[in-house]
């Protein structure tokens, strides 16, 4: 058993929502570098070269790479040897977002659904955490942004939709999405598990950094079948045409219902951040 | 591609008929932000005939929400966000005279047909350049609705703001044909 003061918790996730927002990963940057050298389009090329030097200028001169700098996204594995203490591990986080945010000179965007009144401090912050054995605390902390969210989809297929049927929708809803989500995205894809579950697991593919392939060889080919229906589809960087639509695709997969096919479709703009915390 | 197109507001009929899809933009001098509750307050005051607190004749909109300016600087990041939140309040500004938007994402048939109808243009900045455009910003005064935090309206003193005809007064749409030009069936 190891005792963990929930203080280094604040103080991990304050560093990490300003990094994430100023410093693009080095994962994005070679994959935008990469697409540059894919993309036909002259405007398209000439997109994504503005956004790695955006990139730059993020991290050199302290600025946001993107003004939507998103509400936060918290995957927490708790080991369950970990003691917490000094105070609660939700409040912990929220408040190394509330002085990231402040200290940060980062956009407060979550406010009340109908009254659209805004929190003042970009809480309170979605947490999934899991119990896992071991010592270590571990936390991806995911500035997510409302564009990509907003083109993000979930279907419950019937069984007999099989792998086409998931396909179809999952290149419809890129299509569909068009410019909205700024494009080049990352598609995260979900397959299997319930309603829930799919979205969940959606969301949780685009940690694995981009140009990692899929540990699943079974997986990787239908990642690469996916983005080559994707990126066949021109919509291209901005929605303005192109060659380069999604940087990757990245599938999760687990059993589900004997009755079900849950797909859930999570879209990530260009703007990728997420940053791994080991305590 | 072209040499990218100069334009100062407020802008005439002639000024934005003569852009086409897929023309590339500089613009320069004072410019507006406004996102969804700016947007939603602006359209009641004109369904009920009141004064706006900005002007709209000849005048760009940019659907921009900063992030907070840092120490030394006049604005944060600053791209634009995606438009179709604010069609259904469109129609009722392109009436009173709104000449051009700078946003990025799809716009809906009856914005089209509005900017058809009242001659107007739909110009795209890039999506998640929002370090990069603000650079162009100069100076940032806010004009309206001071509560609304990053909502609030603001006018922007701009130079060399670059942005992309999307959706000309004839219609044309660059999304459609950008699409077409390089859609391969794989």
């Amino acid at each position: 058993m190891r005792d963990l003061d929930v203080s280094r918790i604040t103080e991990e996730v304050k560093e990490a929502v300003i990094k994430a927002n100023l410093e693009l990963g080095q994962d994005m940057l070679d994959a935008l570098r990469k697409a540059i050298g894919k993309e036909e389009s002259p405007l398209g090329k000439e997109i994504l070269e503005k956004l790695v030097e955006n990139a730059k200028i993020a991290r050199e001169e302290r600025i946001p790479m993107c003004q939507d700098t998103g509400f936060v996204v918290v995957f927490a594995q708790v080991g369950q040897d970990v003691h917490l203490v000094g105070g609660s591990f939700q409040d912990a986080i929220e408040e190394g977002v509330r002085r990231g945010y402040k200290e940060g000179y980062l956009r407060k965007s979550l406010c009340h659904p109908f009254t659209r009144k805004n929190t003042g401090d970009n809480t309170p912050v979605i947490v999934h955490a899991e119990i896992i054995p071991g010592e270590d605390l571990r936390l991806w902390v995911v500035p997510k942004g409302g564009g990509g969210e907003n083109m993000s989809r979930l279907f419950m297929l019937p069984p007999s939709a099989g792998w086409k049927g998931v396909k179809e929708r999952v290149v419809e809803a890129v299509i569909q999405a068009g410019p909205n989500p700024c494009p080049p995205t990352i598609v995260g894809v979900g397959i299997g598990g319930d309603f829930e579950k799919c979205a969940l697991l959606a969301k949780k593919a685009l940690l694995r950094p981009v140009g990692t392939p899929n540990h699943d060889p079974e997986l990787r080919a239908l990642e690469e079948e996916l983005l080559e229906a994707i990126n066949n589809s021109g919509v291209g960087p901005q929605g303005l045409g192109g060659r380069v639509t999604s940087l990757a695709v990245h599938i999760l997969l687990v059993p589900s219902h004997i009755a079900s096919l849950p797909v859930g479709i999570n879209i990530q703009c260009h703007a990728n951040r997420h940053i791994e915390i080991v305590l | 591609m072209n040499q990218p197109i100069e334009l100062v507001p407020p802008l005439s009929d002639q000024d934005v008929e003569r852009l086409r899809a897929g023309d590339r933009v500089l613009i320069n001098g004072t410019i507006y932000s406004a996102r969804d509750s700016a947007h939603k307050r602006l359209a009641e005051l004109i369904q009920k005939g009141r004064s706006l607190p900005i002007p709209l004749q000849g005048q760009i909109i940019y659907y921009l929400g900063p992030s907070p300016a840092p120490p030394g600087k006049v604005i944060g990041a600053a791209g634009p966000t995606t438009a179709y939140r604010m069609d259904p309040y469109t129609p009722d500004l392109l009436a009173q005279g709104l000449k051009a938007m700078i946003g990025k994402g799809k716009r809906s048939k009856e914005v089209i047909d509005a900017m058809i109808r009242h001659k107007a243009v739909y110009l795209a900045a890039i999506g998640g350049a929002g370090a990069l455009i603000s650079k162009c910003i100069k100076e940032v005064r806010i004009a309206a609705y001071e509560d609304l935090g990053p909502e609030a309206i603001r006018e922007l003193r701009v130079e060399e703001l670059p942005v992309i005809v999307v959706i000309d007064t004839q219609g044309n749409n660059l999304y459609e044909e950008g699409r077409k030009k390089y859609s391969r069936s794989g």
